[in-house]
């Protein structure tokens, strides 16, 4: 891919530590590639799997889903879910031909400004090789 | 009252269908005496000449059938939807690709390699693929063309009314039937089913949710009486309209959610996923991970009916886009 693509990647975070943590990476002015779009929610546990799918069917190349690290959970086990979840959400989406650097589900807390900041740049380096999302198959009835 | 004429087509369908409306019995005969059956074409002779013939909505109802794989099939349905006042897509084919539609994991290309090439069965030395245009000397033979995906019956054309169903049963049909025949329609895009899930409707006894992984309808004999997802099998219910009469859970086994998502559910895979984990018991990433690795295909299980309707496959027709 030519460096001229810059990846959109829509990042789901929880209100609680990973929002406060891209806040302080913004606060503490780290450096973080603007091609990430946060959305906030009150809790990881909130994000139903038909998110990260509507996020690429309208455009994302990637999707982050972040939340408080396990056992820090403002609601004590909704990152529990999150987490349960996630590996057969992978499963479908390298089955539905999204490859696997495309969603990213990770824990970030409100001090680790550094790490958000990390995360996101990695995405955008290996979203940038494997160039935009393109839905599985071709069209005949353009 | 005047007759209707009613149409019934199967595009890529396996009769079932056609079947299903058989299976009206006795009340087939109703059906005979409100409706001059106009093409039927696995009960009646017909040519597509005298079908292009008939004037715009000069058909009262088309039952399509099947879903949409080849340009004869695309083009059926346009020449029917031109002619008929209301077109109903039958059957989890024509509402969402059904199982025609797992063809799309995927496309022209490949399957034509798998079928005419690398099959162990098959042997084909100069390696001749079909065409849809071959020269001999008389003249060019012609076949429709293969298309590189499935599509369901609304992405082709404009649909009014869905009775889905891998086959719809009789009574649906028949509601339909009725429903067409008294001009008491519903509103259009109405699905001619319930509008609650499976689950919600179901008698099965639920309560355990501590699972660790998912087993294979051959691996247990199920409790007839209790929930059989929290036994371990993976049930559609939490995904699947209701409406079919709980046929197969009746049956002691699992659904497969051939009547596709309830109207709030906008990817039935999505919405599986968050259902089956839930009631997984693990309590770090790898037993997670431990419980997936379960089901051993995924995205086939989930969109066994659907693929083409998938959130991450849909087409939109350009005139609706
Ligand atoms: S919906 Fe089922 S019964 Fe009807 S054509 Fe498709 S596969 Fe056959
Ligand atoms: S998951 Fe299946 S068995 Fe359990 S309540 Fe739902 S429909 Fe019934
Ligand atoms: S139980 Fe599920 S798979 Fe079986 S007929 Fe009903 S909707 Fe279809």
């Amino acid at each position: 891919m030519t460096g001229s693509f810059e990846p959109k990647i829509v990042g789901i975070l929880c209100n609680w530590c990973s929002y406060a943590g891209a806040d302080l990476a913004g606060t503490s002015r780290l450096k973080y590639p603007a091609n990430i779009h946060i959305v906030r929610v009150m809790c990881s546990g909130r994000v139903d799997p038909t998110f990260v799918l509507k996020a690429f069917e309208l455009g994302a190349d990637g999707v982050l889903v972040s939340g408080c690290r396990p056992g820090d959970c403002h609601y004590v086990d909704g990152n529990y879910k999150t987490m349960r979840r996630t590996p057969l959400l992978e499963n479908l989406l390298r089955q539905m031909g999204v490859e696997p650097a495309r969603f990213r589900q990770v824990w970030v807390s409100a001090s680790q400004g550094e790490i958000f900041a990390r995360i996101v740049e990695e995405m955008v380096k290996d979203l940038k090789e494997i160039g935009p999302y393109m839905r599985q198959g071709g069209e005949d009835l353009a | 009252m005047p007759k209707l004429n009613l149409a019934i087509y199967w595009a890529a369908a396996c009769g079932g269908c056609d079947v299903a409306i058989l299976d009206l019995d006795e009340k087939i005969l109703n059906v005979a005496e409100a409706a001059n059956i106009v093409l039927w074409p696995i009960a009646m002779d017909y040519k597509y000449q005298d079908l292009s013939l008939l004037p715009k909505d000069s058909i009262d109802v088309c039952l399509f059938n099947g879903a949409v794989r080849n340009s004869e099939q695309k083009e059926l349905a346009e020449i029917l939807r031109e002619r008929s006042r209301v077109m109903v897509a039958f059957g989890s084919c024509a509402c969402f690709g059904g199982i025609p539609g797992l063809a799309n994991f995927s496309n022209r290309e490949g399957i034509l390699k798998r079928v005419y090439k690398t099959s162990p069965t098959t042997v084909n030395h100069e390696g001749i693929l079909p065409q849809a245009e071959t020269a001999v000397p008389e003249g060019t033979l012609t076949l429709p063309a293969f298309m590189n995906r499935v599509y369901t019956l609304n992405q082709v054309v404009d649909v009014d009314y869905y009775l889905p169903g891998c086959p719809p049963p009789p009574d649906l049909i028949w509601t339909a039937v009725e429903a067409i025949v008294s001009g008491n329609l519903p509103p259009k895009g109405s699905v001619i089913a319930g509008t609650k899930s499976l689950c919600d409707t179901c008698q099965r006894v639920k309560e355990q949710k501590n699972l660790k992984g998912f087993v294979r309808p051959h691996e247990i004999i199920p409790d007839p009486e209790k929930c059989l997802l929290e036994q371990g099998l993976v049930c559609c219910g939490p995904a699947t309209r209701d409406g079919c009469g709980h046929r197969c859970i009746k049956a002691n086994m699992p659904c497969r959610g051939c009547f596709g998502p309830t109207g709030n559910i906008h990817d039935q895979g999505a919405k599986l996923v968050s259902a089956l984990t839930s009631i997984l018991q693990a309590t770090t990433k790898e037993e997670a991970r431990q419980a997936a690795e379960t089901i051993v295909d995924a995205a086939g299980t989930f969109y066994r009916f659907g693929l083409p309707d998938a959130l991450l496959q849909r087409v939109k027709r350009r005139e609706q886009a």
